[in-house]
């Protein structure tokens, strides 16, 4: 199980200190007090539950979605406590945290995903704008095509490029050409992929390189035009310059769309989210605005998670 | 390269240096060398093709050489008979004592003494002598201590007949209307040549004039006789409707008694024609034959003939081989009918099988829920591949020949069924088009999203698969029962139409023999898609049909491909079953035609397989069948291979298309 031990998975996934934090944690109440209180990552550790600490400002936002203390189990196996998030609309949402701690199981949840997994179990309930997304009477395929979302690992389908990106067209029944083109020209060239491959728009997207093919997934998911982007680690297989042009896009899809992202890198966190949620072992820690998640973390492990000095 | 070379390095370096001790490794292990493992596998590997290698040389080369023209031998032997013919075979055997006291008496210690000088081994050779109609054999053995004179006469003729096999003999003359118009062998040749393939062609138009134009006319009467025999079962003899069938038999057949008569007499000039040219010939022991011309298929000089002659005669009997019907009870001539039907029945069978294996595995992989049930259904399939082949064809000649085809020919009492009375029918059918209806009904309910949910949903989807199944036993009940049906061919009965063994059913036969190979190769192929891309469709909003039609099948198409290719494979080579479904030594008509509607499935057909069977073990006269076996073996081999080559390039272009990078 990766999450026996905590600390050094944290470790390995900690970034590396290329660049200076934006600010460094700065915090005296926090640190003046070292161990004087038993650490809540300990406690969780120990199976007890422990609240999140969820700061003033998000309940002045506009959530998109909402999700009320959500708990999944993989067969016996819990995976997710108790989550209650608010994703504030038009912004974009960061979720961090070690690895197995159920950001992909979160993220896989709000599209029901999980649905496909016979021995998944959920208790609680999400919301889309108002909409309930875990109810009996909801229709899961037109629920995910109001959702775009990324893989951790890139996923292109066996077909050509131009019919990877307007696949969610395609299945929609559209068939004017010059609406595809479009969209998928915008599509690409949003994910940072067009002057790449716009001469062979009709070979394998298979024959692409790892990273090109991840900003494939990329273009295919803003195809469809969703409320809601989801995205797992979308940057983890692209090169810095590839990176920067999806956090540029982020930047410009903000606004119109709601991003829900997972990153393990801190500085991307840092730079690209309006929101940042710390989880740790399936529950959530610290959810605030990225500032003060970052520079003024109200929980100490929040504070050691960030900076790498972990438990 | 290996833990060998590798092991004295480590104990070099013992690693105080550092500071850090190292774990002492043993590098002497067997199992860490290369060596034994590489000598195992490839052994084993080495002994498998040796034995596929050698069995296909085997029918490579044998095959191959049949139809090259040997020479001809005249021997004569010491007991004073004469042999003319071509050697087909050579081998060594020990005589018995009583081999010599049969021979003259001042030959026999000569015989023996060299038989000794040999260890008692003695060579012999298989002459094929012809000559069937005069000598009532085909075949003679001679060993070499009966030769007294051994000799390759110049004009020695090979005469491949129609009728009797094929004849030996040295040309005497050409006759032409019965007048003697070439005496010396060079002027009879010249002739020969000269007037052979003129009535070649008026003999192959004469057949052609039987086959189709006669046979057209026999269809079309027929055709005639069986509306008037059905309108006699519909209406009754004194209906009206059996007077115009009649007259309009009548009619067809005085117009076909013209036609025939046309037909037979342009046949007649043909033949007449023809058989202005004989050949005469004495055989080796003197006695004379004369061959009309339009008897002979092929004649050559067999010594006399250059290396092109003989590559020109390997090439003509390899293209009669291929493009021709059968001769001589299938031992001699083609086996065109037998080619067109292999292929056509593989072809009807993939057709069939391809379908029904991906969609099942479909199921099996995509839908079903992983369970003990389909734990089950699993075993179960890979088990029937396992079932003995002959099993199917007895479970197709009862089933498909005996059961279904009767009904299809006579309906109901033709299967000794006793119809329903109508009133007791339709409330039958009402009571199944209802519970039919329902399931169809609870099933929709079932299968919508929001009724998943429940444990009440899934229960209704349950419930209304019982109900279809329940539905199912009597709808063929009803159907088997009906009171409205008397078969499509009554009028053709007794003879059978379905009713016996035919293409269609063998196809049928060998698609459920090979339906667990397209099933297995299928699900192997659809789990080899990985899981993230089904994912990545679902997300995209894709319904499960939409990702198993755009995304599964496409990405799946090479590993189905691969199944399709087996399948073909055992198909086409599967013997035993069809035996009992359909295939026959002779087929007088093909399975598929230039014949409206072009298709005939319930004809019985030859096929290369049975062929083989036929030849080999069935045959009067097996030493000559015997090359053919290996021919025929052969082609059968390069049809397999064909059709195998064909599915591997299209499978490969599929691959290209879906081509997987390496990142
Ligand atoms: N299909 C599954 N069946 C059973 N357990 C699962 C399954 N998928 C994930 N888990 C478990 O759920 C927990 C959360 O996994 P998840 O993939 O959500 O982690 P993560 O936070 O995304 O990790 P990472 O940062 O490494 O991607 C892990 O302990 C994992 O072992
Ligand atoms: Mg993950």
């Amino acid at each position: 199980m990766t999450v026996s031990h905590p600390a050094s998975a944290a470790l390995e996934s900690r970034p590396t200190p290329l660049l200076p934090m934006p600010q460094q944690p700065a915090n005296p109440r926090l640190l003046d007090h070292p161990g004087s209180e038993e650490s809540r990552l300990e406690k969780i550790a120990r199976g007890q539950s422990a609240p999140a600490h969820v700061h003033a400002e998000i309940a002045q936002t506009d959530p998109v979605l909402r999700i009320t203390s959500f708990s999944l189990w993989y067969g016996k196996k819990q995976a997710l406590f108790d989550v209650s998030l608010c994703i504030p609309r038009g912004k974009v949402t960061a979720l961090i945290g070690p690895s197995g701690c159920g950001k992909s199981t979160l993220l896989r949840s709000v599209n029901r995903l999980n649905d496909l997994i016979d021995t998944v179990r959920v208790r609680g309930e999400m919301q889309l704008n108002d909409d309930p997304i875990y109810r009996p009477s909801v229709d899961v395929i037109e629920l995910r095509k109001r959702m775009g979302m990324v893989f951790q690992k890139p996923n292109p389908f066996p077909m050509s490029i131009y019919e990877n990106v307007v696949y969610p067209l395609r299945i929609d029944g559209e068939r004017d050409r010059r609406a595809l083109h479009e969209v998928c020209e915008r599509s690409l060239r949003g994910a940072a992929l067009w002057d790449e491959v716009k001469d062979r728009l009709h070979e394998s997207g298979l024959a692409l390189s790892g990273g090109q093919q991840q900003r494939l997934c990329i273009a295919r998911a803003i195809a469809g035009d969703p409320e809601v982007l989801l995205l797992d680690e979308p940057c983890s297989a692209l090169d810095p310059i590839a990176t920067s042009k999806i956090e540029d896009l982020l930047q410009e899809l903000k606004g119109n769309y709601s991003v829900l992202i997972v990153t393990h890198n801190m500085q991307q966190a840092a730079r690209t989210s309006d929101f940042t949620a710390f989880m740790y072992l399936g529950h959530v820690i610290e959810y605030g605005p990225t500032g003060t998640m970052f520079t003024n973390p109200h929980l100490r492990e929040t504070n050691d998670y960030i900076t790498g000095r972990f438990g | 390269m290996n833990a060998s070379s590798l092991a004295p390095v480590t104990e070099n370096t013992p690693g105080g240096k550092s500071g850090r001790s190292r774990r002492p490794r043993k590098g002497n292990s067997v199992l860490a060398q290369g060596e034994p493992s590489i000598w195992g596998t490839g052994g084993a590997l080495v002994v498998a093709i040796t034995m596929i290698v050698g069995l296909l040389v085997l029918v490579l080369i044998q095959g191959a050489v049949t139809f090259w023209p040997m020479d001809l031998v005249r021997i004569r032997t010491v007991d004073g008979k004469v042999y003319l013919g071509e050697v087909t075979r050579e081998e060594t055997y020990r005589p018995e004592a009583e081999v010599f006291t049969s021979l003259p008496p001042r030959e026999r210690d000569r015989a023996r003494e060299a038989v000794q000088q040999a260890a008692g081994v003695a060579r012999r050779r298989l002459l094929r002598t012809g000559n069937y109609d005069l000598t009532g054999f085909h075949h003679q053995w001679v060993s070499d201590f009966q030769i007294a004179e051994e000799s390759k006469p110049e004009w020695g003729l090979v005469v491949e007949r129609l009728t009797w096999g094929n004849f030996y003999g040295t040309p005497t003359a050409f006759l032409l209307d019965g007048k003697e118009v070439a005496s010396d062998p060079d002027d009879i040749w010249a002739q020969f040549v000269n007037h052979h393939d003129a009535v070649a062609e008026r003999f192959s138009r004469s057949v052609d004039l039987n086959r189709h134009g006669i046979g057209a006319l026999s269809r079309k009467q027929n055709a005639a006789l069986l509306a008037r025999k059905q309108a006699e079962i519909s209406y009754g003899k004194s209906s009206s409707e059996y007077a115009v069938a009649d007259k309009q038999f009548a009619e067809v057949e005085s117009a076909c008694k013209e036609e025939d008569a046309r037909i037979k007499s342009e046949i007649n000039t043909l033949n007449k024609e023809n058989d202005r040219f004989q050949l005469r010939l004495v055989t080796a022991d003197g006695q004379e034959k004369i061959l009309p011309l339009a008897d002979i298929v092929r004649a050559y000089p067999a010594n006399r003939l250059s290396f092109g002659d003989e590559v020109g005669i390997y090439f003509s009997r390899w293209a009669e081989f291929l493009t021709q019907r059968p001769r001589q009870a299938n031992t001699e001539g083609g086996v065109l009918p037998a080619i067109w039907g292999t292929v056509a029945m593989t072809l009807l069978m993939s057709l069939v099988v391809v379908p029904f294996g991906v969609l099942a595995a479909l199921y099996l992989r995509e839908y079903a829920k992983s369970g003990p049930i389909i734990s089950v259904v699993r075993i179960a399939i890979n088990n029937l591949a396992g079932v003995p082949s002959i099993v199917f064809g007895v479970f197709g000649m009862g089933f498909f020949c005996y059961l279904v085809g009767k009904f299809i020919d006579g309906g109901p009492q033709h299967i000794q069924v006793a119809p329903m009375p109508p009133a007791w029918w339709w409330l039958a059918m009402l009571a199944v088009v209802l519970v039919g209806a329902a399931a169809f009904l609870v099933g929709l309910i079932g299968a919508r999203d929001r009724a998943k949910e429940s444990r009440f949903g899934r229960y209704l989807g349950r419930f209304a698969v019982a109900l279809w199944l329940l539905s199912l036993a009597p709808v063929v009940y009803v159907v088997v029962h009906t009171p409205y049906f008397s078969g499509f061919y009554e009028a053709n009965l007794p003879s059978p139409t379905f009713g016996t063994g035919g293409v269609l059913w063998a196809s049928l036969t060998l698609a459920l023999l090979t339906v667990p190979v397209v099933i297995v190769a299928t699900e192997e192929s659809l789990a080899a898609v990985p899981n993230s891309m089904r994912e990545g469709s679902y997300a995209c909003g894709a319904s499960k049909w939409q990702t198993i039609r755009r995304i599964v099948l496409p990405r799946a198409l090479p590993g189905i491909m691969t199944g399709m290719i087996l399948a073909m494979a055992r198909g086409a080579g599967e013997v035993a079953p069809i035996m009992l479904v359909g295939a026959v030594k002779l087929a007088p008509e093909l399975p598929v035609d230039g014949v409206f509607p072009y298709l005939h499935p319930s004809r019985s057909f030859m096929h290369l397989g049975f062929h083989i069977y036929d030849l080999g073990f069935q045959s009067l006269n097996s030493e000559a069948a015997r090359p053919m076996v290996y021919t025929t073996t052969l082609l059968l081999i390069g049809i397999v291979a064909l059709l195998n080559v064909m599915a591997v390039w299209l499978r490969s272009r599929l691959r290209r298309r879906y081509l997987v990078s390496q990142f």
